[in-house]
């Protein structure tokens, strides 16, 4: 993959800043005579040189020709770069006519004008660390700036918008749904500024302010319910939108938002919470379809997340990167992969949130224990069942014949392929790292005292393990289990040992259902194993057989394959030998157990009680409650390398990439380069980053205003379009920091201003005005502002916060995907959550939501689409929760007291904050008269442009 | 192209020097949104544009065959097969390529069915899909086809993307976006599944980062087409239709206090919203076809089934749809290749043929591209595994596989590249996806170099920084 070419889509005029140039293009055409000393480079020379020239003489050294380079200040020969780009010969100008992008004559005339200038470069403005210009006291800052820009250019900011508009405006800015009636009117009975700030306020603190911001960061963090792809099945990580959005009410100071959410798990004793923010970076997807290759899935993840950090804080499109240096900004190949290694180190577990659960859970399940036998069958007429004692003592007689004395044996060395084994007390083995299709694990063993019979293999859980273990399967199996598809002996001279039987205490397999248990291990097929699929965190055994025994004093090596068509080794388990006349088989008993232990380990394992000690198991599975995604960083013994890979493909890694910032933005001689994911984190969040601040300030702006003082929200870089008003945003940007990021004190700063107080009405449009802020653009709103404000126009929206996702109703058939799951629509309060807490599935994303431009969670979204569709229409008129949301809102009308009318401009003001005019009034009226159905008015009011826009 | 259509428009108006308020509310009176869309006032995103050279297809018919069918069982005879059955492939051929469920040394697997030559180019087909054999002379079949991908997902995505992961504009998507719709009465991008569900979801006709108007939209095999296009029971038509004129109504008194023009788009868009509601039963009804028409497919009009999904097609095309996709999944597979490929065509082969066959006789082959193949081929390796119950299989093969095409400017009565003795490797004229993808687009127009779109600091491309026309398929 490669970067391509940008289109002729950039509007020069936007470039040459001055109003006078503009004047000059559009009256004259541009004349270099009268354009020197004028075009600034940032503004109209480098997008030119950015379009049309870095491509080949830019950062990127490998694509660089004729060893010529623009980008930056250098030898470059002034008449020679004149005369090519102003060449009529094919072979001699520049841009080549290959190139498909030949310069305008506009363009020739504005890189002219700088040449004879003198060729003056500038830093890239975005790489500039960002400074307070002062501002008049007593004067907005917003308007100062604003209305500055707009009198240069001959403009005037609109007057403010009506008390209604505007209240309106606000509630659904902050709170992302509309006013009642009473809360309008205590605005509109006094439209005072002081009594606007005090609004504001209480809006602030409204516990409504987090939830709909939260949506917001969400669509940055590409969250969702699923893991995505094919099989798309759900996930666990709702506790971490929860997070967001208490910490969005807390108003978290956003560096220390960023710091937990990127590194908390590396916080010094990091609490709970700062280990659930750690899910940011576990949104990415997982592709559980059976037969990949789940490292090179892994890496896709990886790629995601350095792209995801790069959009959400540096506001640079790193993923050119990914594949070679970057040919318009400066960001190297190694630059991209060493901002990767300081994300790279991590492990990716699963928490479960503390609770007293399984501590009361334990209580409960000694009782159901003791009283497991009571559920022995009894016989009747009809069927005979074997006595409870005559099975137990059968049964316990076999079993002890089983137990003997097992030593536990250490290897003296350990060699995977891949996963990194660590010894730990009582001849524990534990496995860490990344896991293959086919792991080995070799384990060598010194010299017995004694001859050895069979070798035990106890696998053990671990509430480390996936689903407490013993397994490492994460993904397309059973969690926490494995696969052992053989185990083989060695003697030291190389000469394989042979088995004789093999027997495990439980086998069970997830795939296929037939042959499985340890036998299956030494079968010679590595297509059949042991697994205990439906018993994961629980100790199992197996024993092993040899058909001969072997000698006292004789070394040896136990070589385990481990995995299938998806990674399943084993995570947790321990080895012990005994020299024994009998061949032996697997038990869970051991010497020292009473009877009654032995009974309860007979019960839980008797298929006549098995449901009751299915329930029993659940209780006292070491993993109990809720539970969600997060990072934890590995050790140093065992980091992750990161490597540079070659175009960016998986399959070929070249060579070792430490951890690195780009020049651009970092400067080594002031300050000690990150060395790991917490030091990162804290870069980005720091003043000697100059693009954080910005990059924040102006996504907060855009939410607000419909379009960032840089329209690209997620390009800061030299394709990234200009700041419209650049001081502005560098004062929002410094005030950000010096208000301790509070982004609270952000949103009251933009909302106070007269900038976002105007009207919304169209006087005279024009492209420039509206970037200058000449009115407040009209937006329409986000898929779940309207599903919410129809909820609470209604009365149907329901306040309770938090918890596991809901499903609202949708069509039929909206949800089928792959996997062909159902809809199965909430009950009760569940219905009329706030959108927020609607379950987001990434291959079949509510109908609704999609319709109306949602983000579907499959990437880092900073800034959606405004579509206008005849679905969009269907939907509002058509679909189901609507109806019902239709249906509710009339009822609320007819509930109103007064007249018919009164009825009517209820419902209006619900949805629309205003009053119906007299017109609007009328034809409502003459509709219901018509058709007496306040459902069917209800309908029409949903569906008015007015009702999903902001205005 | 680019993607400020916004601008563009704003320019446009500032240009004229006339209030956009005044120009949206004369074009009502003269008949609509659209029209005024049509007529370049206010931008239609939608709205017809030329592409970048005149297109040999007008619509494209993509039938996919999800799973990835055997080119070993269909199109790619292989006689070796046969001989090798039950012994490795050399070493040599396979090298270090990854599968997904078998060992790199497992068995071959010999051909399962007969093959037979048809029409006058002879062309060579397995008997379960002999149905084809009708329409020989028309299809290009495309035996070296190849891909990046060996997983469902990735590879579907990679077909209709570009690109493995989520994420990015599908085919459809890009060709909405470089040549708007012809019909406003339907979704000019439509998509339809008639198998068990899709590995890629939704993200195979996404519009990706274009403007999410350019999305496929779903066809569904239940009563309503169209999510939410049927009115709900407890409205009568009456109501309906005052519902319509009253929102209507209501918009426009807004638009000339406020004079946002997109009220206007919103007014039309519940305009055509209404004459979606008329147009999806309309073309839903299969009264108009002749019972030999019916005969042809094979199909019961009342049942949803993949030939009624190809008819459908036909009456898409006939109305003005750019873009289809039929999704035919269940084509995995891993066990019982024979079985298998036998049940699959027996529900897809007569519908594919019948689709070329009627689309020719009514004039629209010419200018209609019709694309069949899966994400990937199979393996000539057999896949057998006990503990997964599997025997007789074959595994994913992304190195070679079979696809063909017809009509839209593709030269038919062709069989184009070839494959090893094994159909391991391709031996002569490979057809990387990407090329596949240029072509297509080249068909409908545009230079795959040209139709670009700016996003995340540069310039996207379906075809990323690769592909080429393949010209020896072109007419």
């Amino acid at each position: 993959m490669a970067c391509l070419f940008k289109s002729e889509s950039h509007s020069l005029l936007k470039n040459v800043a001055l109003a006078f140039a503009v004047a000059v293009i559009f009256q004259v055409g541009l004349q270099t005579e009268v354009l020197v000393g004028q075009v600034s480079f940032n503004d109209a020379v480098r997008p030119i040189l950015s379009n049309h020239c870095f491509a080949c003489h830019g950062p990127d050294e490998e694509k660089r020709e004729a060893d010529l380079r623009l980008d930056v200040e250098g030898d470059v020969d002034l008449d020679e770069l004149l005369k090519r780009i102003g060449s009529d010969d094919e072979g001699t100008v520049m841009p080549p006519p290959s190139h498909n992008k030949p310069l305008t004559a506009d363009k020739r005339t504005v890189l002219r004008a700088w040449i004879v200038g003198g060729a003056v470069y500038e830093r890239h403005w975005a790489f500039e660390p960002p400074s307070k210009f002062a501002v008049p006291n007593e004067t907005h800052p917003v308007d100062y700036f604003v209305d500055r820009k707009l009198s240069a250019n001959g403009l005037k900011r609109s007057p403010q918008a009506e008390p209604a508009i505007l209240i309106r405006r606000l509630y659904l800015d902050l709170i992302g749904l509309p006013p009642t009636i009473e809360q309008a009117n205590a605005f509109i009975n006094d439209p005072s500024p002081e009594n606007f700030g005090l609004i504001v306020d209480e809006l602030l603190q409204s516990p409504r302010y987090g939830e709909r911001w939260a949506r917001k960061w969400l669509d940055l963090a590409r969250y969702a319910d699923t893991n995505g792809y094919e099989k798309d099945r759900d996930r666990n990580i709702w506790p971490y939108r929860d997070w967001v959005i208490r910490a969005i009410n807390d108003d978290m100071p956003f560096d220390q938002f960023s710091v937990e959410q990127l590194a908390g798990d590396m916080l010094p004793g990091a609490t709970e919470d700062q280990l659930v923010a750690t899910g940011f970076h576990r949104n990415t997807m997982l592709n559980e379809e059976g037969g990949i290759d789940p490292l090179e899935f892994r890496y896709h993840a990886m790629t995601d997340r350095v792209a995801t950090t790069g959009s959400t804080w540096l506001g640079l499109t790193t993923g050119c990167a990914q594949c070679h240096t970057h040919k318009f900004d400066p960001i190297t190949h190694d630059d991209y992969f060493g901002m990767m290694a300081y994300l790279n180190n991590a492990d990716e577990p699963e928490l479960y949130l503390a609770s007293d659960l399984a501590k009361k859970n334990q209580t409960q399940a000694k009782t159901l224990l003791a009283e497991l036998k009571r559920h022995w069958p009894k016989s009747t007429e009809q069927k005979k069942e074997p006595e409870f004692e005559t099975a137990f003592n059968a049964w316990l007689e076999k079993q002890k014949a089983n137990v003997v004395d097992w030593q536990t044996i250490v290897p003296d060395s350990m060699m995977t392929n891949m996963p990194h084994l660590t010894q730990e007390d009582d001849g524990i083995i534990f496995a860490v790292g990344d896991t293959t299709k086919s792991d080995v694990y070799e384990l060598r063993f010194p010299a017995m005292k004694n001859p050895v019979s069979a070798i035990r293999l106890e696998v053990l859980p671990d509430k480390r393990l996936p689903q407490g273990g013993p397994g490492l399967t994460y993904y397309e199996g059973k969690h926490g289990d494995f696969y052992l598809t053989e185990i083989e002996a060695t003697s030291s001279d190389g000469k394989a040992i042979p088995w004789s039987t093999a027997s495990s205490t439980y086998a069970g397999n997830a795939f296929g259902g037939k042959g499985v248990g340890a036998e299956m291990s030494i079968d010679g097929d590595i297509q059949s194993g042991w697994s205990i699929a439906g018993r994961s965190g629980f100790r199992q055994v197996a024993v092993f057989n040899f058909k001969e025994r072997l000698p006292a004093g004789e070394a040896f090596t136990l070589t385990m394959k481990l995995g299938r068509h998806f990674a399943s080794s084993l995570g947790k388990f321990r080895l012990s030998v005994v020299d024994s006349d009998k061949t032996l088989s697997a038990t869970l008993l051991s010497a020292d157990d009473e009877n009654a232990d032995a009974e309860q380990t007979f019960l839980m394992q008797s298929k006549e009680v098995e449901k009751q000690a299915d329930s029993i198991r659940k209780l006292l599975h070491p993993l109990q409650g809720r539970s969600t995604l997060v990072m934890r960083e590995r050790s140093p013994e065992f980091s992750r390398k990161t490597f540079v890979h070659h175009r960016g493909e998986y399959t070929q890694p070249k060579h070792e990439a430490p951890p690195r910032l780009p020049d651009a933005i970092f400067d080594a001689e002031d300050q000690r380069l990150p060395s790991n994911r917490l030091e990162f984190a804290r870069w980005l969040v720091s003043r000697k980053n100059p693009l954080t601040a910005r990059v924040v300030a102006n996504r907060q702006w855009a939410a607000f205003f419909g379009t960032g003082i840089v329209p690209t929200l997620d390009d800061f870089g030299m394709q990234g379009d200009s700041p419209s008003h650049p001081e502005l945003l560098d004062w929002l940007a410094v005030e950000l920091m010096d208000q301790k990021w509070s982004i609270k004190r952000l949103h009251r700063l933009i909302v106070t201003s007269k900038s976002y107080q105007q009207s919304s009405n169209y006087d005279h449009p024009n492209i420039e005005a509206e970037r200058l802020l000449q009115r407040f653009p009209r937006k329409r709103l986000e898929a779940e502002i309207i599903r919410d404000s129809g909820l609470a126009a209604s009365g149907l929206l329901v306040e309770k916060m938090y918890g596991p996702p809901v499903r609202p109703p949708q069509p039929e058939g909206a949800a089928a995907n792959y996997s062909q799951s159902k809809w199965k629509t909430s009950e009760g309060p569940d219905r009329f959550r706030r959108s927020v807490y609607t379950y987001q599935k990434r291959t079949a994303p509510f109908a609704m939501f999609t319709t109306f431009d949602a983000s579907s969670g499959e990437s880092c979204l900073a800034r959606r689409d405004v579509s206008n569709t005849p679905l969009q229409a269907l939907t509002l008129m058509n679909d189901p929760m609507f109806v019902e949301i239709s249906e509710a809102l009339g009822k609320r009308m007819e509930t109103v007291e007064g007249s018919e009318e009164a009825k009517i401009v209820a419902g209006f003001r619900w949805l629309m904050t205003r009053k119906p005019t007299d017109s609007e009034l009328e034809s409502l009226g003459a509709f219901y008269q018509k058709h007496s159905s306040f459902t069917a008015l209800a309908r029409v009011l949903l569906c008015l442009d007015e009702a999903i826009t902001k205005n | 192209m680019n993607g400020q259509h916004g601008i563009a428009r704003r320019h446009f108006l500032k240009d004229c020097g006339i209030g956009i308020g005044k120009i949206a509310a004369a074009g009502l009176l003269a008949g609509g949104m659209p029209a005024i869309a049509r007529g370049g006032l206010v931008d239609n995103p939608l709205a017809p544009k030329k592409p970048h050279f005149a297109p040999t297809a007008k619509a494209v018919i993509h039938l996919f065959m999800a799973g990835a069918p055997s080119q070993l069982e269909l199109f790619d005879e292989k006689p070796t097969l046969a001989r090798l059955e039950g012994k490795p492939l050399p070493k040599s051929i396979i090298g270090d390529q990854r599968y997904a469920f078998i060992q790199p040394d497992a068995a071959v697997l010999g051909p399962r069915f007969k093959f037979s030559k048809y029409g006058k180019s002879g062309l060579s087909l397995g008997s379960p899909i002999a149905p084809l054999g009708a329409v020989a002379d028309d299809i290009c079949l495309i035996k070296s086809v190849t891909t990046d991908q060996f997983n469902h997902a990735p590879g579907q995505l990679f077909l209709n993307t570009g690109f493995s992961q989520p994420g990015r504009p599908s085919l459809g998507s890009w060709a909405l976006y470089g040549l708007g719709a012809e019909t406003e009465e339907l979704p000019a991008f439509v998509v339809m599944n008639t198998g068990a569900g899709v590995s890629g979801g939704t993200s195979l006709w996404s519009s990706g980062f274009l403007p999410t108007l350019y999305t496929g939209v779903r066809f569904r095999n239940g009563s309503t087409p169209i999510l939410n296009v049927g009115t709900p029971d407890k409205f009568n038509a009456d109501v309906q239709q005052d519902t319509f004129d009253l929102i209507s109504k209501l918009n426009e008194q807004r638009l000339g206090v406020v004079g946002d023009p997109e009220i206007a788009t919103r007014m039309s868009s519940f305009e055509m919203a209404a004459k979606l509601q008329t147009s999806a039963p309309e073309l839903m009804d299969f009264s108009d076809e002749s019972k030999e028409t019916i005969d042809l497919y094979g199909c019961d009009p009342g049942k949803p089934s993949f030939a009624r999904a190809c008819l459908l097609a036909r009456r898409m095309v006939e109305r003005g749809v750019r873009f289809i996709n039929i999704y035919h999944s269940g084509w995995d597979a891993h066990s019982d290749v024979e079985g298998s490929t036998k049940e699959k065509c027996g529900q897809t082969a007569q519908g594919s043929a019948a689709l070329v066959q009627d689309l020719k006789r009514s004039g629209l082959l010419d200018s209609t591209l019709v694309i069949w193949g899966g994400e990937f081929g199979r393996t000539p390796m057999v896949e057998t595994n006990p503990a997964l119950g599997r025997k007789a299989g074959r595994d994913h093969h992304p190195q070679a596989f079979s696809m063909w095409m017809a009509g839209g400017g593709i030269k038919g009565g062709m069989t184009y590249g070839a494959t090893d003795e094994f159909g391991f490797h391709i031996v002569d004229k490979k057809v990387h996806v990407h090329d596949l993808q240029a072509t297509i687009l080249h068909t409908m127009g545009f230079d795959h170099e040209r139709l670009t779109y700016h996003h995340a600091g540069r310039d996207f491309r379906l075809t990323d920084v690769h592909g080429h026309v393949v010209r020896d398929l072109l007419l």
